[in-house]
Order: structure tokens, then C-alpha cells, then sequence
């Protein structure tokens, strides 16, 4: 039996014990009437070897195209000790460190992450993680409703050009909470947030402002200028920050005078696979003075018994498992081995590797974007400094275009038309350190092909 | 006893030096373009360390963890059953990690199939309509749970149904859930026996009444026998009915929720689907839904039209309770999942549910033998069951904590603690189907022997852990003197 | 057995009030609430200005395994907080409930309300009740 070790006496010696005939009268106190006799629906079992068979066949029907999109999930080269280590089965058979003695090797890892994050984003703490960076964005949102006491109207402003799909999560979770998202157009020239857009809010009750940089453009926001109107007219600024670019960015807790007070994203760029996906992990840091209002578990460094050094989750009566209806959250796990991925792979790289990564996908996205506006009918939609993603303006349907590179082992890229119709035929363009030179040469012969 | 080498690894901060580096893992030089304005001016404080050094640390912190790989973890309501490695390597196939999640459907029709199937499969087995596969976790499958039933009620324009009824068993992520979703929770008790109060179950319901959340078993570790009657009395009252998956594991096979009368579920495929927990993460929480709540799925789901699979999103559900993740969930853990289902097969799943009663029941027959009391005797467990130390804790000022602590010793992970909150001094042990006879006669041996020590030297008992990493820790200390970030210098 | 003074108000829910010479109520938990709930790890207090309402939950106190609502035992509006001592020592609650450890004051809106506060007596009871 698959999975089951029992053998025939074994199950004899375990029912006489119990004083059971046999294992059907186990289930006895459920009603009879349903008792299902079968799983008629469900395939008999497949061995290893079929079942291993069957997915390389699936797999294999995907194939390996090669990828010019982000929109919120980057290939990035992952060092093979990253995940040698991580499915280890001590870390990726154990459970929340609920027992603190028997999980001092996730402890520790976790709170390294978190010293790590807090110094990334130059905040002051850093939480255990969260599911992905949209859901944290929605977390962050209800967060800065507790945490800014003096402000009354539950108002988020949210930039347009914040990635979409974010701000459809944060509405769908905070659905019940009565938050109310005011969305800020972004300059049509420049694709980036402006003053003016800002001071049409200015002395009103707002919560928050959210502000993402690089924005879903992937152009570099003034963050310092939205952070200093976010202090000066009271309302709280939330961050949302790819990590790798924070290599090279200045950090959300350096912004304008007082910095950012919760900042969030995605930590997929560090050691994660595309993967469909996910798992990713969400990130949140923020300042000490709002630590309690942080949801998700936190690790604390205390002694033991005989003063010896110790990890243990602290700070749990905010959790769900103590405050029940009263939590800050009901989240219970966080993304525990996607953490211990990230970790390995910042240590792996250091700032200084991290640096070059980031520089290099700058780089490489530089060539793809002169590359690619050589061909008649593609040009740049927006000129100023970017990190690793471009708007390019088509002269047809991105839809068909992207068809058509798909059918050449090419995923092109991101369709901006129907969620920005304003930017017409537009499509949102990667590359990472891991595109070369040649990807890019193919990418464009092949785009001038199908644009023809 | 088996005792475990002591052994301690200092942060990866102290094994830095300023210029150290794993080289090889870096691109070749790149000019950087950012305007100065936008420049990082000190770079973060992350390790500087070679990669042998890192390789090093991170594994001997893998040794100071338990885990299902190397211990007997019979923690209650989390099914800590073994992940088998074939899942694990068929889901980390070099194209399905490298699949981006926007990739064209034409580029994409061998993982849309497994997560269709999978959808099929989880359908069959909870006896729903129809399954989205989104929700990144338990709470997440429960938060979209409950945004349904409001959505459905509120599609009715029955605006005032927003009481959400909760066992006082439940987890305490059901009332939290419910306060996220703004409803309010009322909660009922059990009774003695463990099953639902029907009396108190009547009184709570009325026009307000949005649903209840129930898990069936519940976490006391026994059937919920009249849960058709409660499914009637729910039903009439206008209301909905919420099953929580978590101990699904209990059933598989056996009985469906679909079958019992509940509208929606959510499946931790974590648990019941053998998926790794990872230290705490990432989760799967599936969702199952009935006929009236289908137009409400969190999207996205995937469809099939003729032998093409596609993406379901608003332009075909559009009442959706929305999406809920960036993308569509935790795919890698959902193709774990789905190569587990296919290894059971029809039959193993069946097996699941036996098993993992017949472990439990003996368990519980065993310790009750040797002296252990039942929280609710002469009650079949289901997958788990409560044993209480209330007696312990009286007479001898030894405690569940204690028991707990004292089995790290003894090379067992501890089962559940002080959960459910009602049944004092309670140990939860759930020891899942994938554990040999031997292994349970360990544990039993193991509780006996800690027994006789509370009796003859209870400081020993109360002192315990010592042979691991590190003693019972200060958590006092650490919830007032904040340490939650390594700082240089 | 936990301190009862006999010249305190008291709710069931563990709260203590006392009634000062200019007819502000001082509120705190009782010796036996904080006993249950062991060492306090922090505690939240009403900001000055707040309106409260009888049997409303006004402060929170935390240790490291529970965290527990404290309600006003009066309606009025906050004229007092301690959480100068409190923020940096939460313990104070532990060591010194009926004293230095007091959470807030309010000044009363509805005086009447006082009478069906429970006396030491009353309160005793409700400590043995929870004893079983």
C-alpha cells in the first residue's frame, strides 16, 4: 500500500487493542446513510515511475520558451546550493515552530530573514513573511487602518499605475472592512505620479498612500517628493518594492524626510522559481513604533533556561490562535520554505552580488529596449530612468503579436491594452541577467517577423 | 533515550568579512544607470561569506529542527504525514519551474491539464460542484469561504444575515476569519460528548444568521453525529453551511462533505494531500463550493472547452468574490498535490482515512490502558484525539507543557498543546496513517515513562527539555525586550 | 486567595474601579485577573479625550499567552492614562494592580452608573465561582 507501512498482523494486533472488529467499524458513528461505498471519479493509482512519466510528458508539452515578461514574477538565476538545501527535509518536512526547542534551525533562519529584510528596506522590523506581495499589499492596507488612530475615513489612495492585480486583491480581501481605495492617475507623459495628482487630496483625512517603485511601468517613481506629501498632510505611505532592485534603489526607510511606514512586496526575485506562480512569499518591514499592528508571525531572539541564546515566535496574543475574532489577521502560516530560499540566496549573493544582478537586468532590458524600437511600428512609451522593465507602443493588437512569438518559443511580454486602453497598443517588456545578448538578438529578428 | 547531539551555530552575520563573496554566483559586471537621485548610498547590511560557509550554516541549522523526515511529529490538527519525494521531484520539473504565470495558454496546456484534474479530483472526493484552486492557504481558503456565503446572501439582497455561528472548538482562525470578512460571531458550546449543543444551535439562529463554520470531525476528535439535523436547522433558518477542511484527512473516502449538507469548503492540501508544511508554510487552501455558490468562486479557475484548457476569469464569473493572489495561487504546492492524488489512486484514498483511523483509535486504546484520560471516553476517535492531564496537573504540578517538553526529550516531536481551548490540560495526538505500529508503541512507551518520572521526580519532568539546542526559553523576555533583528557592532 | 480591597467597585469581567475625592473613577484590574493571566508583557490605554461607554472594551492588556480586553466600568470621557509607567513597565500591573499598576481615568458622564458596580463582597463571590 502506497504510503501505509501495516502490515496484515499489524492491523490484527492494533484492532484487538482497540476492541474492534475490523477498521470499517471504526467509522461507526457516522451516520450510515453517508457512508459512500467508492471514489468512482477518482483514477486508480499510478506507481512512481508512471506518474513520473506522465508529468515529464506534460511538462515537456510546455516546453522551455524564452521569457521577456515580468508584471510581478522574474527569472532570475538561482544558485544550486539554494535549493540542495532547502528541501532538505528537516525544513521542508517541519511545521510552525509552535514547539521552539525542537525548530531552533527555522528559528534562527527566520530571524536572520528578518534582520536581512529590515536592513534591505532600512526599516526597523521585518515580519516572518506573508503569502505573496498582493496579499501583503492588502494586509499592509488594514495594517495602516490600525495603526493611524488619528485618521477616521479608512482612505487609501493607490496609484494607477500600481500593478493591477494588486490592487484587485487588496479590494477582494478588504471587501468586508469597509476601506475605501481612491485611485491616482498617473502623468500621461511621464507614466509616473505627480504632485498635482496628489495635492487634489490635500487636507482631507487619508489613510494612506500607496506608492510602487518601480512602478508596473517599471519606471523609477520621485519617491522622496510623495513620501514628504504623505508626512506632511498625515496620512501613512505604504511601499511596494521589488527587493532585487533595492540593490540599487535608495531604500523605502530613506525616502523624503521620514521615510515610508510600511513596506511591502514580493520576495519571489530572491531564490524563487517562476513556478506557475508560486509558492512566493509576500515581505512586510516597518517601523518598531507600529510592530504590534504587524499581522503574521515575528521571531524574537530571548535566552533559555541557562541563559543560552534562543529564537522563539513572539509578540503571538495578536495572533489568530489566542485573539481568535479579535486578531489582527486570520493568517496562520506564512511562507516558511520560500523564506528559507530568499535566505540562502541573499547570503549566497550578498549586496554586493545582489548589486550586480540588479545592474545587469537593468542592462540587459537597456539593450532589449534599443533592440527591439529598431523595428519599424515599436517605439518607447515612456523615456525616464526604469529599473528592468519597459512599455513599448505597437502598431497592432499586442494580443496576436504575442500569439504569434508564442507559436517561436517566445513569451513576449505583457498586454497592457485592456487594463490600460489609454496606452494603446502597449506592451509591458523584461529581461533579467539571465537574457543574453543572443536571447535579445532572437527576440527581436523574431518580433520583426511577425510584425512584418 | 535517544538524545540528540547539542549543538549551536552562530548567525551567518558572524561568519561575514567585509569583501568575502560566493563569486560564482554572480552575472559579470554591469554599469549601473540610475540617476544619482534614485541611488542606494550604504548597501544593506546582508553575510558576506563564501559559499561553502553558507552551504555549512544553513545546513547545520537544519539539524537543530525536527521534522517529519527525522521524528515522529503527531501534532494534532496539522496531519504531519510523511511528503512523499516523488511529489516534490515531478513538481520541480525544469519546465514547470520555469513556467511564468502569464505565459500564453497555448504555452501552457500541460500544467493547465494537471490543475483542471486536479479541480475534477477535488470535486469528487468532497462531493462539491465546483473547486478553485486559488487560496494561498487555510485562512485564505476560509476568508474566500465566507466572502462567498456574504456575496450569496447579499446577491439575494438579504443584506442583514452577516452572524457567523462558530463552535467554541473551533480554530481560532474561523472567528478570526469572520471578523475579516465583517460579520460578527456568535459562538455556541459543546456539549459533554464533544458534539454540537442543538439546543444552544436553535437559539443562535435567526434572519441574521449568514452560515456556520463547522469541522467535522470536529477538534475535539469526534464525528459530529447530528450533522444532518444541523445541516437541516441551518438551512431552514436561511443560512449556509461552512466546513473546514482541516481534518478532512479523518474522512477521505468515507463520507463527504458535499454529501453531509455543507455549501463550502476549503481543503488544506497541506494536511489531507501530504504537501511539506516547509517550516510553516506555504499552505494550499482549495475551495470547494455546492451549486448556489458556484457563481462566486475566487478566480482564477481553469476551464475546459473541448480538449483546450483555459483560464475562467470575471468575463466568466463575473459575481466572483474576486481574486485573492497575484496570480493563481501556490501552483508548485498544488502539482505536489495533484501527483499525490494520482499515486493514492481511488483505493489509497480510501486507505488514508482507515489508516490513519486505525493509528489513532489504537493510540488512544493504548494510552487509556495505561492510564491516560480521555477527554471524551467511550467515543470512537476519528483521525486524532484529546488526552487530558488534568489529574497530572493537580496532583503532581505537572503539566501538558511539561508532557510536551519532556517528549522532545524522548526523540518525539510533542503533540498539540492547549488546543482546543476547552478541555483543560489537553494534549491533541494525531499520529497519520504513514506511521508504523512501532513508532506509536515508542510514543505510548515514551508517555508511560514520563509518567512514572512525574510521579517519582516531577522538577525532572518540569525542567525538561535538555538534550536539544537549547532549554525552555524566556518568553517573557522576548515578548518585552524586542530582539527581532540582528544588528552589527 | 488575591487581594480584594473592600473600597473598590468591581465588574465580573475582573475590572476595579475606585471613586476619587473629585468624582473621577480610576480604573485597573483586579489582583486575581492579573494572577490568570501571568506576566504582562504590554499593555494599551485609552487616549486622553476618549469617550467610553459602560462595559465597552476600553485597554487591552497582553502577556506572552493571552491578550484580554479590559472594559470601562463607567461611561465618561478619558481624563488620565498611565501609560508613561506602563509602556516600559508593563509588570507594574503584576506587582502593583490596585496601585502604581491603574490603567486609566475617566470622568463620569452617568454617576448613577456606580450603584451597579459590585462591592468587595459581591466580587469575592465571582473570584471563588471561577476557582471551580
Amino acid at each position: 500500500m502506497p504510503f501505509i507501512p501495516h502490515t496484515e498482523s499489524d492491523v490484527r494486533e492494533m484492532l484487538a487493542a482497540i476492541g474492534a472488529p475490523s477498521i470499517d467499524a471504526l467509522f461507526e458513528e457516522i451516520p450510515a446513510a453517508l457512508r459512500i461505498k467508492s471514489l468512482a471519479g477518482i483514477p486508480e493509482a499510478l506507481t512512481e515511475m508512471e506518474i513520473g512519466r506522465l508529468m515529464q510528458q506534460r511538462a515537456a508539452r510546455d516546453g522551455k520558451p524564452l521569457n521577456f515578461l515580468g508584471a510581478g514574477a522574474y527569472e532570475h538565476h538561482i544558485p544550486a546550493a539554494v535549493w540542495a538545501i532547502v528541501t532538505r527535509g528537516e525544513f521542508y518536512s517541519a511545521y510552525t515552530p509552535y514547539q521552539a526547542e525542537a525548530s531552533q534551525g527555522t528559528l534562527q533562519l527566520l530571524y536572520e530573514y528578518q534582520s536581512m529584510m529590515a536592513s534591505l528596506t532600512g526599516m526597523q522590523v521585518s515580519n516572518a513573511s506573508l503569502y505573496d506581495g498582493a496579499s501583503a499589499l492588502a494586509e499592509a492596507c488594514l495594517m495602516a487602518v490600525r495603526a493611524h488612530r488619528k485618521s477616521r475615513s479608512a482612505r487609501i489612495l493607490v496609484p494607477a499605475n500600481l500593478n493591477p492585480t494588486y490592487l484587485d486583491v487588496a479590494r477582494a480581501i478588504t471587501e468586508g472592512q469597509n476601506l475605501k481605495f481612491d485611485v491616482l492617475p498617473y502623468e500621461a507623459a511621464g507614466g509616473t505620479l505627480t504632485a498635482t495628482s496628489l495635492d487634489a487630496y490635500r487636507g482631507q483625512d487619508i489613510t494612506a498612500v500607496v506608492v510602487q517603485q518601480p512602478n508596473f511601468f517599471g519606471l523609477l517613481e520621485d519617491v522622496d517628493a510623495i513620501a514628504d506629501w504623505a508626512a506632511a498632510n498625515n496620512a501613512l505611505l505604504i511601499a511596494v518594492v521589488n527587493p532585487l532592485s533595492l540593490a540599487l534603489l535608495k531604500p523605502p526607510g530613506e525616502w523624503g524626510t521620514k521615510g515610508a511606514d510600511i513596506v511591502v512586496g514580493d520576495g519571489q526575485p530572491f531564490g524563487v522559481p517562476l513556478s506557475s506562480g508560486g509558492p512566493y512569499f509576500g515581505f512586510m518591514t516597518t517601523r518598531m513604533e507600529h510592530v504590534r499592528q504587524m499581522p503574521g508571525r515575528i521571531i524574537g531572539r530571548t535566552v533559555d533556561l541557562d541563559g543560552k541564546p534562543g529564537f522563539t515566535l513572539t509578540l503571538q496574543a495578536r495572533e489568530q490562535h489566542i485573539r481568535r475574532s479579535k486578531a489582527t489577521s486570520n493568517i496562520c502560516t506564512n511562507q516558511g520554505l520560500l523564506v528559507t530560499a530568499a535566505t540562502i540566496h541573499m547570503s549566497l549573493l550578498g549586496a554586493a552580488g545582489l548589486e550586480k544582478v540588479a545592474a545587469a537586468s537593468q542592462t540587459q532590458t537597456s539593450a532589449l529596449v534599443a533592440a527591439l524600437t529598431r523595428i519599424k511600428g515599436v517605439k518607447l512609451a515612456f523615456g525616464g530612468p526604469r529599473f528592468h522593465e519597459a512599455v513599448l507602443q505597437l502598431d497592432r493588437e499586442p494580443g496576436a503579436v504575442l500569439e504569434a512569438l508564442a507559436q517561436r518559443g517566445i513569451v513576449g511580454g505583457y498586454d497592457l491594452s485592456r487594463q490600460y486602453p489609454e496606452l494603446g497598443n502597449a506592451l509591458l517588456v523584461c529581461a533579467t541577467e539571465t537574457r543574453t545578448d543572443e536571447d535579445i538578438a532572437q527576440y527581436a529578428r523574431a518580433l520583426a517577423e511577425v510584425t512584418k | 533515550m535517544q538524545v540528540m547531539k547539542v549543538m549551536q551555530e552562530p548567525l551567518i552575520f558572524t561568519h561575514s568579512r567585509a569583501g568575502r563573496s560566493a563569486a560564482g554566483q554572480y552575472p559579470h559586471a554591469a554599469v549601473c544607470e540610475v540617476p544619482e537621485k534614485f541611488r542606494r548610498k550604504q548597501p544593506a547590511q546582508l553575510p558576506e561569506v563564501s559559499e561553502l560557509q553558507a552551504v555549512r550554516h544553513f545546513t547545520r541549522l537544519s539539524q537543530l529542527n525536527f521534522s517529519i523526515d527525522t521524528h515522529f511529529y503527531p501534532l494534532g490538527s496539522c496531519t504531519m504525514k510523511y511528503n512523499p519525494r516523488a511529489c516534490n521531484q515531478f513538481a520541480m520539473l525544469p519546465e514547470l519551474l520555469g513556467r511564468h504565470p502569464l505565459a500564453p495558454e497555448s504555452a501552457s496546456q500541460g500544467f493547465l491539464a494537471c490543475m483542471f484534474e486536479l479541480q475534477e479530483m477535488l470535486k469528487e472526493v468532497t462531493g462539491m460542484k465546483g473547486v478553485s484552486l486559488t487560496p494561498m492557504a487555510g485562512a485564505q481558503g476560509e476568508f474566500a469561504g465566507v466572502a462567498m456565503m456574504r456575496a450569496y446572501h447579499r446577491a439575494r439582497g438579504d443584506l442583514e444575515r452577516t452572524e457567523i455561528i462558530v463552535p467554541d472548538a473551533a480554530h481560532g482562525t474561523n472567528p478570526a476569519t469572520a471578523t475579516m470578512c465583517g460579520c460578527t460571531v456568535v459562538e455556541i458550546p459543546s456539549l459533554p460528548n464533544g458534539d454540537v449543543d442543538v439546543e444552544a444551535l436553535k437559539q443562535a439562529l435567526g434572519p441574521r444568521t449568514a452560515g456556520i463554520m463547522l469541522t467535522n470531525p470536529s477538534t475535539l476528535g469526534v464525528f459530529e453525529r447530528r450533522i444532518q439535523e444541523v445541516a437541516k436547522l441551518v438551512h431552514e433558518a436561511g443560512g449556509l453551511l461552512y466546513y473546514d477542511g482541516a481534518n478532512l484527512n479523518a474522512i477521505l473516502g468515507k463520507v463527504r462533505p458535499g454529501d453531509m449538507g455543507f455549501d463550502v469548503i476549503h481543503m488544506n492540501l497541506h494536511k489531507t494531500f501530504s504537501t511539506p508544511h516547509g517550516g510553516g508554510g506555504p499552505g494550499s487552501g482549495a475551495v470547494g463550493v455546492g451549486q448556489r455558490l458556484l457563481p462566486f468562486l475566487p478566480i482564477p479557475v481553469v476551464g475546459r472547452e473541448g480538449e483546450r484548457y483555459r483560464w475562467l476569469d470575471a468575463r466568466d464569473i463575473p459575481q466572483t468574490i474576486g481574486r485573492l493572489s497575484a496570480f493563481m495561487g501556490n501552483a508548485g504546492v498544488l502539482l505536489r498535490a495533484y501527483v499525490y492524488m494520482r499515486m493514492l489512486g481511488r483505493t489509497g484514498m480510501q486507505r488514508v482515512a482507515e489508516y490513519a483511523a486505525l493509528n489513532a483509535n489504537y493510540m488512544l486504546a493504548r494510552l487509556q490502558q495505561a492510564g491516560f484520560e480521555p477527554a471524551y471516553p467511550g467515543r470512537r476517535a476519528s483521525h486524532e484525539f484529546i488526552i487530558t492531564l488534568k489529574r497530572q496537573a493537580k496532583q503532581l504540578n505537572v503539566n501538558a507543557m511539561d508532557f510536551a517538553k519532556r517528549l522532545l526529550d524522548y526523540g518525539f516531536h510533542a503533540p498539540t498543546t492547549y488546543f482546543p481551548l476547552l478541555v483543560p490540560e489537553c494534549l491533541l495526538i494525531e499520529p497519520t496513517e504513514t506511521e508504523a505500529k512501532e513508532e506509536l508503541d515508542g510514543f505510548i512507551e515514551a508517555m508511560v515513562a514520563i509518567q512514572r518520572e512525574a510521579e517519582q521526580d516531577p522538577a525532572k519532568v518540569k525542567g525538561a527539555p535538555y538534550t536539544l539546542p537549547v532549554r525552555r526559553l524566556d518568553d517573557v523576555r522576548a515578548a518585552k525586550q524586542l530582539d527581532l533583528t540582528y544588528h552589527r557592532g | 486567595m488575591s487581594s480584594i480591597p473592600s473600597n473598590l467597585k468591581y465588574l465580573d469581567s475582573h475590572e476595579w474601579a475606585r471613586v476619587e475625592s473629585d468624582g473621577t473613577v480610576t480604573v485597573g484590574i483586579s489582583d486575581h485577573a492579573q494572577g490568570a493571566l501571568g506576566d504582562l508583557v504590554f499593555v494599551e490605554v485609552p487616549e486622553v479625550g476618549r469617550a467610553l461607554s459602560k462595559g465597552g472594551a476600553a485597554a487591552v492588556v497582553e502577556s506572552v499567552k493571552a491578550a484580554s480586553d479590559v472594559y470601562s466600568p463607567v461611561s465618561g470621557e478619558v481624563i488620565a492614562n498611565n501609560s508613561d509607567a506602563l509602556s516600559a513597565t508593563p509588570e507594574l500591573v503584576n506587582s502593583d494592580p490596585y496601585g502604581q499598576g491603574w490603567l486609566f481615568k475617566v470622568k463620569p458622564s452617568n454617576a448613577g452608573e456606580l450603584g451597579s458596580l459590585l462591592d468587595a463582597k459581591a466580587y469575592e463571590k465571582v473570584v471563588e465561582e471561577a476557582g471551580h
